[in-house]
């Protein structure tokens, strides 16, 4: 599903930082990996070039078998649209529109007709238990409730990955464990993609597969097959 | 692309809507502005009609001829004489002066009393010939005017102007054959005005009633005297052009000098209309620059305040663009955002104008005038096509510094 190689960024802002030396990883389809890592170790970076958020500047991204380099914006927004699901650590919801606009919000750009997108957007809403909150805006949910119109919006169009850059960092652990249970579900129920960046081990080991990264280079990569065997196991959400 | 679809209108619509304050400032400018240019431009048009009505009916090229005493002492006259027209100058200025299309004398009488039945008033009297009403249009309602006939037979007829009309004969709009005392003769009343310039100085048209020079002549003993003659140029010749050569032959024919600045006195009404003419093209043009200069600064304030709109929906921005925007889906909805805030702020403007304009044409016409103070339609359609013209020009510049926000900028400003 996702193959890179060789990934190399350097930003340019005063002196250059060299932020990616060398990644090479991959995630086949199916996996639920989290990327771990110290602030200023490159996970964000990396992320970034996942979502095609940003450019690399030297190596090789395939996602889906298709190479990601040198897009148009048109077909990065396309790829974006279609392929990848974005959650983020402070939800990032439109604050004027309420909780089915926001969740129907990716399908407009695709296209679809008002009331197709809000009817769909309201399934996904009441999957998630949320359909009393359709008609709310953002500001009047809490932490938890807008993480998963969140994820609601991400999961909307059916992407093969779903990247999520610190989901639970502005919630509470109660919460944080319904939003990682929910990815767990998407990725065991939907065999959705899932790849989490994520500083908090606790989060870490929900997950099958945890890719260190320092300094710009992928330091180990843990198999965590059987979940229950980590000191945080089911239930221990280390906050 | 699906560009102009009603589902990228809804979105534009949305998000004005539920951002009220925020658009309501944004659009005020482009409110005021219009609505600047629409009151002046139609009050403007308003003030123009009611002034020219003064004029109503007058040909343009036309000049009325009158006396004043001499200045300059000539061929044994001494200066400061008394000198009065004559009918056959008319006929003089004809022959000697080929440019001039027609002459005519007419004469008048201030205050005379009128009666029918128990109703008497005062009201003015004025003698022509025929040709006088190729150069004061009568605007006849129904009726005729004064012809040859009329003239050579000295019939006591006459035609009367809308306010006698309505003072003597409130009953009925035709009072054709009716007979009038005016100066205790009964005349009969062969057509009714409807002109209601004010040519005839100290009496208005509509306050005066015209009968045959022949017939004014023998009751007021008028021998050949002319109070005014007037003359019109024939077609391709102005009156300003001829206006020397007529004064020359008046001049001549009555022993003036003819360097006499004074004595004979001429109303040029082509130099009259010019002026008007002028002073409202003025006048046009300062509502156009101070109306387009307001409106102008409306786009800037909206250019500007759109400006720090987008700055501050950075984030929306850049997650529209995470979740899939296009470049061209944010350029368009900004524009189109400008497009429709400025449109909606611009017809608010423009029917608010003319609430108002139509309030002043009643206050107008209570107090008795009739002006048509609206703007012409094609002038509001020109002014919206300008509007989402402006629109557009104005969410330009917001909308390209829009496009410069990359979707990992909505994560950057939290």
């Amino acid at each position: 599903m996702i193959h890179l190689e060789n990934i190399h960024k350097t930003y340019y802002a005063g002196s250059p930082l060299h932020v990616l030396k060398g990644i090479s990883l991959d995630i086949a389809a199916g996996e639920f990996v989290s990327i771990m890592g110290a602030s200023g170790s490159g996970k964000s970076t990396l992320l970034n070039i996942l979502g095609i958020l940003d450019t690399y500047d030297a190596g090789q991204y395939m996602l889906n078998d298709v190479l990601i380099k040198d897009l148009s914006e048109n077909r990065a927004a396309d790829y974006r649209n279609r392929m990848i699901g974005f959650i983020f650590q402070s939800f990032n919801l439109i604050p004027f529109k309420n909780a089915m606009e926001n969740v129907a919000l990716p399908l407009y750009y695709m296209g679809w007709s008002r009331k197709k997108r809000n009817a769909l957007a309201m399934d996904y809403l009441e999957r998630l238990g949320l359909k009393e909150w359709a008609h709310h805006l953002p500001s009047e949910l809490s932490g938890g409730q807008k993480q998963r119109v969140a994820i609601a919006r991400a999961i909307i169009t059916k992407p093969q990955i779903i990247l999520a850059d610190e989901p639970t960092g502005a919630l509470d652990s109660k919460t944080s464990e319904e939003v990682i249970n929910l990815l767990k579900q998407l990725n065991e129920e939907e065999k959705m993609t899932i790849v989490v960046v994520t500083h908090e081990s606790g989060v870490a080991y929900h997950t099958n597969k945890i890719v260190h990264i320092k300094d710009g280079i992928i330091g180990n990569i843990e198999e965590n097959v059987s979940l229950d065997t980590s000191p945080f196991g089911q239930g221990g959400l280390m906050k | 692309m699906r560009l102009f679809d009603l589902n990228s209108f809804e979105e534009v619509l949305e998000t004005l809507l539920r951002n009220k304050s925020r658009s309501l400032l944004t659009a005020f400018g482009i409110f005021w502005g219009i609505f600047l240019l629409v009151f002046f431009i139609g009050g403007g048009n308003g003030l123009k009609y009611l002034l020219s009505k003064n004029f109503d009916g007058v040909a343009q090229n036309s000049c009325i001829i009158g006396t004043r005493p001499t200045s300059i002492a000539y061929k044994g006259y001494q200066t400061g004489r008394n000198w009065e027209l004559d009918v056959a100058d008319a006929q003089l200025i004809m022959q000697k002066v080929p440019e001039v299309a027609v002459a005519t004398s007419a004469n008048m009488r201030y205050r005379v009393s009128m009666q029918v039945g128990n109703t008497t008033e005062s009201r003015s009297v004025k003698g022509v010939f025929p040709e006088y009403a190729t150069i004061d249009n009568p605007h006849l309602y129904v009726g005729r005017y004064i012809n040859q006939t009329d003239i050579e037979q000295r019939r006591k007829v006459c035609v009367i102007g809308k306010n006698i009309a309505e003072t003597f004969f409130p009953d009925t709009k035709d009072p054709c054959g009716r007979q009038i005392n005016i100066g205790n003769i009964p005349f009969t009343i062969i057509g009714v005005s409807h002109s209601s310039n004010n040519m005839s100085i100290g009496s208005n048209a509509e306050r005066t009633a015209v009968i045959p020079r022949t017939t004014m002549q023998q009751l007021y003993n008028l021998g050949t005297k002319a109070a005014l003659i007037c003359y019109t140029a024939k077609e391709g010749y102005t009156v300003t052009s001829i206006a020397k050569s007529v004064e020359n032959v008046v001049k001549s024919e009555h022993l003036i000098d003819p360097n006499d600045k004074q004595a004979v006195m001429s109303y040029n009404m082509e130099e009259m209309f010019q002026m008007i003419n002028a002073l409202f093209r003025g006048v046009a043009w300062l509502i156009w620059i101070i109306g387009i200069g307001t409106l102008l600064s409306g786009a800037v304030g909206v250019s500007n305040i759109m400006m720090v709109t987008v700055r501050e929906r950075t984030t929306e921005i850049g997650i529209r663009r995470a979740i899939g925007a296009h470049p061209s889906h944010i350029l368009w909805q900004i524009i189109m955002e400008s497009v429709v805030l400025t449109i909606m702020a611009g017809l608010s403007g423009i029917i608010f104008a003319i609430l108002i304009l139509y309030g002043v044409e009643t206050v107008v016409a209570m107090m008795g005038a009739q002006a048509n103070f609206q703007i012409p339609f094609s002038m509001a359609a020109g002014a919206a096509a300008l509007l989402t013209l402006l629109g557009a020009l104005a969410g330009l510049a917001p909308a390209y510094r829009a496009l410069a926000i990359k979707p990992i900028d909505a994560m950057r400003e939290e």
